[in-house]
């Protein structure tokens, strides 16, 4: 089906006469769009009132049919919220993105997600950051913060509890340097707001009525048997759900009938963190994200910066750039098949033997960055530090050789040898929680979700960044889309991995630097917008950073994989039995560090 | 025939369980609780079990390993104790999550700053271990630990580090971070050697330019 439709496209493409540019789009849409011409800015600005229309042309004629992130923006002194969109085309070549302006007092604007779906989540937590109202969305309710809270926290007139100073480093450390415990401040003291009408000794928790009347039910009439439905509450404290997170499912007997994913429970506004911080200062942050994979998502944010600062990488440091990235994508889909195991109820044994290969990988960024999972190893223009000479009593490029080449491969095959002709696992996995191609691109799905449907699209071929031009390697595709495939899928891309791991072990420089120039702490980043995006185990994950030309970024937006990729989930579990759910949550492979941000 | 899968799966379990006993005959009393047992458990030849049995025995920690910072003192000769910090603030400003405070001396008398810290505070409940802070520092004077064991029954004022609880010897950091000790030491040493190559210089010079006004002179009173 999407062999079919990339041909078609193809086809549009090489056919001069139908070719629609967005040039065109600009003279069609005579004063409802136009270039974005700020400095350091791309892209087009849509005005709200035919947005859809826009849209529509955006995706049908220009063949933008996957929608990457959605955020927005608090330009308070030019008194407008931007919403920002990327989109790209599912067959490759570059990104668009397009903005809509809207007033802070009342901003509105017309949703995208009957022309998108992926956008749902993305639009929610525009709105819960926000305040801006998506007329038409379908469930327009809070989605990281709890229904009744009291502002808009992403905006920036928005104070924190603890609030201490717009932006680091806070004046209070030196010179005076009188330490204080900010736990000292009472949460019920002056830091912290609370609505007019807000009574914090009668609050009781919301009842969440409006998320179960918003559950679609079977209708008892007309059935054999004439049962009620019943709602059931899987989390947010439950071990399947990999973390605090709550599924609300709708259950018709044991089958599903619908699913609301809760989720917020670790929301700590990293995104508001970001805007605090220095630029350096957000580098360990990331790390905290998905922090099963913090060296891909240090990766993302380096990019990011660089764009906007200009800065050349050296060669031996893109070589360890790879090297920690694909050694972080093995080391994850190790977690994410031992815990898909833990979900089918292969209690620890599966789970221990992947972890084992995994716990090798972290002594790599143990020795070489300083911690097992929060590596804070990358900076703007190279790396923090470059290998250690010796490493566990060995020389450190004897050992990440025979990793790479020996003992990961092996353990791979070990895995793949032990689970994938498993009756059980098959039974359990195969046919359940079939995404098909066309849902998996709608939805905005991203990494092993969206390849497992059959569509091959990795951002390190489609948007190659750093030196993955230079490697041989495929990008596997499964094409029935179910659980099963998903848990290929993890296992052909650790074999993939494993193999540019072998090239950049071949190829590196043994000598050179890795960084360029001399390290700072304190710069200044050029003004405009930057997306900079790698292809994290999870999926795209993606970090739209703001500068105005001071040391602080504007806007700093993580546009999370597992976040993304739950749009989905209610969808794929519909129909299904109670303990499917679980399996297909592990399928998915969610990390709430990222999730909630 | 159903069951061949699982069956082929088990033999991967009944293969590490063997392995562990085979493991323990070829490394005869070598695989537990010696200095190289854990390298040979987790090493390329060991086949079985992996585990650390921590507590009763810990990985080591690599070289580059980072857990709390702490401050570096020198002693001298006569055991004077002089701390490198100059207070100048890099590692408060560079801090991501603002967790260190630094109280900079002052001249009791003039009111001008010292180039000393009054007091250093660090909140290691605050600290995210990023490693800026040594990262950053001018003067070597700030480094990542490597005890990692710091459970106590208070988690309040027991928790925010003082001058006192931070300082440790420069001997100790070369203890911990040999290759990183050498490689700074001898950067001091080249960067000593430079200044007393040019102050030599100078000196030269300006005893070159009094030779030179001598000669003159004499040449004047000739």
């Amino acid at each position: 089906m999407v062999e079919k439709n990339g041909t078609e496209k193809e086809q549009d493409f090489n056919n001069p006469d139908n070719e629609v540019t967005s040039d065109h789009i600009i003279e069609r849409f005579n004063g409802d769009i136009s270039a974005d011409t700020r400095d350091g800015y791309q892209g087009y600005i849509v005005s709200p009132d035919r947005f859809h229309e826009v849209a529509k042309v955006f995706r049908d004629e220009l063949g933008y049919d996957y929608l990457s992130s959605v955020t927005g923006v608090d330009y308070i002194d030019d008194d407008h919220i931007e919403v920002v969109y990327h989109a790209d085309k599912i067959v490759g070549g570059e990104g668009i993105n397009f903005k809509v302006q809207v007033n802070r007092e009342n901003p509105v604007v017309p949703t995208l997600v009957p022309i998108y779906p992926g956008a749902d989540f993305q639009e929610r937590e525009v709105f819960d950051m926000y305040g801006v109202h998506f007329e038409g969305h379908p469930n327009l309710r809070r989605i990281l913060m709890w229904d009744g809270f009291d502002g808009y926290p992403l905006r920036k007139d928005w104070k924190e509890a603890y609030y201490e100073e717009d932006v680091k480093p806070f004046d209070t450390r030196w010179p005076g340097g009188q330490v204080k415990r900010s736990e000292a401040d009472s949460p019920y003291g002056k830091n912290v707001s609370y609505p007019p009408d807000f009574d914090i000794d009668n609050w009781s928790p919301e009842t969440d009525d409006s998320l179960y009347e918003s559950l679609q039910k079977t209708d008892p009439k007309g059935k054999s048997l004439q049962t009620d439905s019943i709602v059931v509450n899987i989390g947010p404290q439950h071990p399947s759900t990999h973390g605090v997170f709550r599924m609300v499912v709708a259950l018709d007997g044991e089958t599903i009938t619908d699913l609301q994913p809760v989720m917020g429970y670790l929301h700590r506004n990293h995104e508001k963190i970001g805007e605090r911080n220095t630029f350096l200062q957000n580098m360990p942050y990331t790390d905290r994200l998905d922090y099963l994979a913090s060296m891909g998502n240090n990766f993302g944010y380096a990019l990011a910066v660089e764009k906007l600062m200009g800065v050349e990488v050296p060669e031996r440091a893109q070589y360890i750039r790879v090297l920690m990235a694909e050694l972080t994508r093995i080391a994850n889909h190790m977690w994410a098949i031992g815990f898909l195991l833990n979900d089918l109820g292969a209690f620890q044994t599966p789970a221990l033997y992947a972890i084992r290969a995994r716990e090798l990988i972290l002594d790599v960024f143990e020795a070489t960055a300083g911690s097992r999972m929060m590596c804070n190893y990358m900076r703007f223009g190279g790396l923090a530090r470059d290998f250690p000479s010796q490493m566990r009593g060995e020389d450190t490029i004897k050992f990440i050789d025979d990793l790479v080449n020996n003992r990961l491969p092996q353990a791979i095959d070990e895995l793949d040898h032990f689970l994938t002709e498993n009756e059980i696992v098959r039974s359990r996995c195969i046919g359940v929680g079939v995404l098909s191609a066309e849902k998996a691109i709608a939805y905005s799905t991203a990494g092993p979700l969206l390849r497992a449907s059959g569509v091959s699209y990795d951002l390190r071929r489609v948007d190659s960044y750093g030196i993955y031009d230079r490697f041989d390697f495929q990008i596997p595709t499964r094409s029935n889309g179910d659980v099963y495939d998903r848990y290929l899928i993890r296992v052909d891309e650790m074999r993939e991995s494993a193999k540019i791991c072998q090239q950049v072990m071949r190829d590196i420089p043994s000598e050179g630097e890795i960084f360029t120039g001399k390290p700072q702490y304190n710069f200044r980043v050029p003004a405009g917008e930057s997306y900079g995006r790698v292809e994290n185990p999870k999926g795209e994950l993606g970090y739209y950073v703001v500068s105005n030309g001071k040391a602080n970024p504007y806007r700093y937006h993580v546009r999370a994989p597992s976040f993304v990729n739950l749009t989905v989930l209610g969808e794929l579990c519909k129909g299904h039995k109670v303990a499917d759910a679980v399996v297909i949550l592990g399928s998915i492979d969610i990390v709430l560090g990222e999730v909630d941000r | 025939m159903y069951g061949i899968g699982i069956i082929k799966g088990m033999g991967v379990t009944i293969k590490h369980l063997i392995d562990s006993f085979v493991d323990d005959m070829r490394f005869l009393g070598r695989r537990y609780y010696s200095d190289e047992s854990l390298n040979i458990r987790q090493g390329t030849e060991g086949r079985g079990v992996f585990t650390v049995q921590y507590p009763d025995e810990k990985l080591p920690v690599p070289e580059q390993f980072r857990f709390i910072p702490f401050l570096l003192y020198e002693t001298d000769d006569d055991g004077n104790k002089t701390d490198r910090c100059t207070s100048c603030g890099i590692c408060a400003k560079v801090c991501p999550p603002q967790c260190i405070w630094i109280e900079r001396s002052s001249d009791p008398e003039t009111g001008r700053p010292i180039p000393a810290p009054t007091n250093f505070f660090i909140d290691i409940d605050i600290c995210m271990n990023c490693g800026y802070c040594a990262e950053y520092c001018p003067f070597d004077a700030i480094k990542m630990d490597h005890d990692y064991e710091l459970a106590s029954y208070d988690r309040t004022e027991a928790h925010i580090f003082d001058k006192e609880r931070l300082d440790k010897p420069v001997e100790y950091y070369a203890s911990i971070r040999p290759n990183d000790y050498l490689v700074e030491e001898n950067a001091r040493a080249e960067e000593a050697a430079k200044k007393a190559a040019k102050k030599e210089a100078a000196a030269a010079k300006k005893a070159a330019k009094l030779a030179a006004k001598q000669a003159s002179e004499q040449a004047a009173a000739d």
